[in-house]
C-alpha cells in the first residue's frame, strides 16, 4: 500500500453533504424549516462570519478550552506522576478519584454555578474536570507500563529518584501521556458545551442554546459544524506533536 | 594485597529455596573470569548481587575493599538484552552512561566510545533501526562510559548468530585490551568462556558454590581451535554434565 493522499478523508464528508442537499433540496424529505439546506446553512454562516458574530464565540471557547484544558492537564501531570510512581499516594488518592470519575459532567453544573457563581470560573472549572481524568488514568497506567529492563539499568548507573523519573519513566510513558492528552482535549470541548449551554451569554454553546429559543436550526447547525471543525484541528495539532515526539516508537502503525 | 573483587561466604535464597550456599571467589584486577554452570544454577543471579542489584542474604561482595550494598559507578553491567532506551539515539543511550565527571567531555569520549565499538557512522540511528549484533554494541559502549571498574556480562551473546558472535567476542577483547576492565561473564557457550577468559568458573548444583575452576593459561589472541583448548573442552564438559 503506498502514501494514500490525506485528502481521502474528505470523501465521506463530500458524501455526506451529498446526501443532506438531495434529502432536503432536492426529494424535500424534510420539512426545511425543521433540517434546513446546505445552502441555506451556508448562507447563515457566512453572514455570521462576515459580521464577526461567529468569530466572537469562537475566541470565547476557544479561549476557554485552552485554559481548562491547561488547567486539568497540568494537574493530571502532578497527580499521575506521584499516583503512577508511589503505591501509597495510589492507595490514598486513586478511590476518591475514581469515585469523582464517576460523576456525570452535569451533576457538576448546579453546584459549580453556585460556588463560583455564573461567570469564567465555574465554566473552566468543568472543562478542566472534564480534561483532567483521561490524561490522569493515562499517564498513571502509562508509568505502570514502564518495562522494569530499563528501570533497572538506570539503577545500574546510579540514578537519583528524581532522575530516574524524568530520564527513563516519564519518556517510558509519553505514548500513553499523549494519547491522555488528546482524549482530555475532546472531553474539554465536551464539557465546554455542556457549560456554556446552561449559563453563558457567549460561546459556541450559547449559540445552540440561543438558536433553539429564537428556532434557528441553520444556526445550530452553524455552530454544530464550527465544533467539529475546531475539534478536528485541535486534534490535529496534537497529532502532529504526538507523531514528532514518538517518532522513535516501533510500533504497529497499521497497513 | 586482596583483590579487586571479593566474593564472601555469599549466600542467597529465593522464596524458599537456597541459591546459593557460601560461595567464594576472588578476582584479580584485570581477569577475565566466566562463569558457567547448569541452566538455572544462578550465575545471572551472581552476577545481580555483585551489580548491587539484589541484596546477599549472608556473607558480603566487595570491590577494592569496599562492601557493595547498592549499584554504583564502579560496578557495570551488560545484561542479554541491549536494554536501550527506544526513545535516545545510539548517540545518547551511550551519553546515558557517562559519570557526572566526564560529562563536560562528553561529546569526545562518546565519540570515543562509539569509535570503539565502530559504531560512529550510526551515531544518530534510533534503537529501532539497529541490527541486534549494533544493539549489543551499543549497550556495550554505554556499560564502558560509566567507567567501570568491573564489568559484569549476563550471556551479553547468546540471542546473537554465531558469525555476529565471534565478532562480539573479538570486540570485547579489544574493549579489555583498551581499557582493561576487571570482567565477569555469565555464558553458556563453553567455547566463548574459553576463547575469553582467563579462568572459567564452574558453579556447582542447587545451593551452588564454585564446583571447579579451570584455568585457561594461553596467550591472546587465541585460536579457537587450539588444541589445548579443545582438551579444556573436554574438561569443562565432563564437569557440566
Amino acid at each position: 500500500m503506498g502514501r494514500l493522499n490525506p485528502l481521502v478523508g474528505l470523501i465521506l464528508p463530500a458524501i455526506f453533504l451529498v446526501l443532506w442537499w438531495y434529502i432536503t433540496d432536492i426529494a424535500h424529505l424534510l420539512p426545511v424549516n425543521q433540517f434546513p439546506t446546505p445552502g441555506r446553512v451556508w448562507n447563515t454562516g457566512l453572514q455570521l462570519f462576515n459580521n464577526g458574530e461567529l468569530f466572537r464565540h469562537i475566541t470565547v471557547s476557544l479561549g476557554r478550552v485552552l485554559a481548562g484544558f491547561a488547567i486539568g492537564a497540568v494537574i493530571a501531570l502532578l497527580l499521575g506522576t506521584l499516583v503512577g510512581l508511589f503505591r501509597p499516594v495510589e492507595r490514598l488518592a486513586d478511590p476518591f478519584l475514581q469515585a469523582l470519575r464517576n460523576v456525570p459532567s452535569l451533576a457538576w453544573v448546579p453546584f459549580l454555578l453556585l460556588w463560583m457563581g455564573i461567570d469564567e470560573p465555574p465554566k473552566i472549572t468543568l472543562i478542566a474536570i472534564g480534561a483532567f481524568f483521561p490524561v490522569y488514568l493515562n499517564l498513571v497506567s502509562g508509568i505502570r507500563q514502564t518495562d522494569r529492563k530499563l528501570v533497572e539499568v538506570g539503577y545500574i548507573f546510579g540514578l537519583k529518584p528524581f532522575a530516574l523519573i524524568y530520564r527513563i519513566v516519564l519518556p517510558a510513558a509519553l505514548p500513553y501521556l499523549l494519547a491522555g492528552l488528546r482524549i482530555g482535549l475532546g472531553q474539554a470541548w465536551l464539557f465546554l458545551v455542556a457549560a456554556e449551554l446552561i449559563a453563558s451569554t457567549r460561546g459556541l454553546g450559547f449559540m445552540l442554546i440561543d438558536a433553539e429559543n429564537s428556532s434557528r436550526p441553520d444556526i445550530m447547525l452553524v455552530a454544530i459544524i464550527t465544533l467539529a471543525v475546531l475539534g478536528k484541528l485541535c486534534d490535529w495539532l496534537l497529532q502532529l506533536a504526538e507523531r514528532w515526539l514518538l517518532r522513535w516508537t516501533d510500533t504497529f502503525k497499521g497497513r | 594485597m586482596s583483590s579487586l573483587l571479593t566474593i564472601e561466604g555469599v549466600s542467597k535464597s529465593f522464596s524458599g529455596s537456597q541459591i546459593f550456599n557460601d560461595l567464594n571467589l576472588a578476582v584479580e584486577a584485570g581477569e577475565i573470569i566466566s562463569l558457567v554452570g547448569k541452566s538455572g544454577c544462578g550465575k545471572s543471579t551472581l552476577l545481580r548481587l555483585v551489580a548491587g542489584l539484589d541484596p546477599v542474604h549472608a556473607g558480603q561482595v566487595r570491590v577494592n575493599d569496599l562492601p557493595i550494598t547498592a549499584p554504583g559507578r564502579q560496578v557495570g553491567l551488560m545484561f542479554q538484552e541491549p536494554r536501550l532506551f527506544p526513545w535516545l539515539n545510539v548517540r545518547d543511550n551511550v551519553a546515558f552512561g557517562l559519570s557526572p565527571a566526564r560529562k563536560s567531555s562528553k561529546d569526545n569520549v562518546v565519540a570515543g566510545l562509539l569509535e570503539e565499538v565502530d559504531l560512529t557512522d550510526s551515531a544518530k540511528l534510533l534503537p529501532r533501526q539497529l541490527s541486534g549484533g549494533m544493539a549489543q554494541r551499543v549497550a556495550l559502549a554505554r556499560a564502558l562510559a560509566g567507567e567501570p571498574e568491573v564489568l559484569l556480562l549476563d550471556e551479553p551473546f547468546s540471542a546473537l548468530d554465531a558469525f555476529t558472535r565471534m565478532r562480539l567476542q573479538d570486540l570485547v577483547l579489544k574493549v579489555w585490551h583498551d581499557y582493561r576492565p576487571t570482567m565477569l561473564l555469565v555464558t553458556h557457550d563453553i567455547e566463548e568462556a574459553l576463547y575469553l577468559s582467563d579462568r572459567v568458573v564452574v558453579l556447582g548444583e542447587k545451593p551452588a558454590g564454585v564446583q571447579e575452576i579451570i584455568e585457561v593459561k594461553l596467550p591472546r589472541p587465541r585460536n579457537r581451535n587450539d588444541v589445548q583448548l579443545l582438551e579444556l573442552r573436554g574438561q569443562l564438559l565432563a564437569e557440566l554434565s
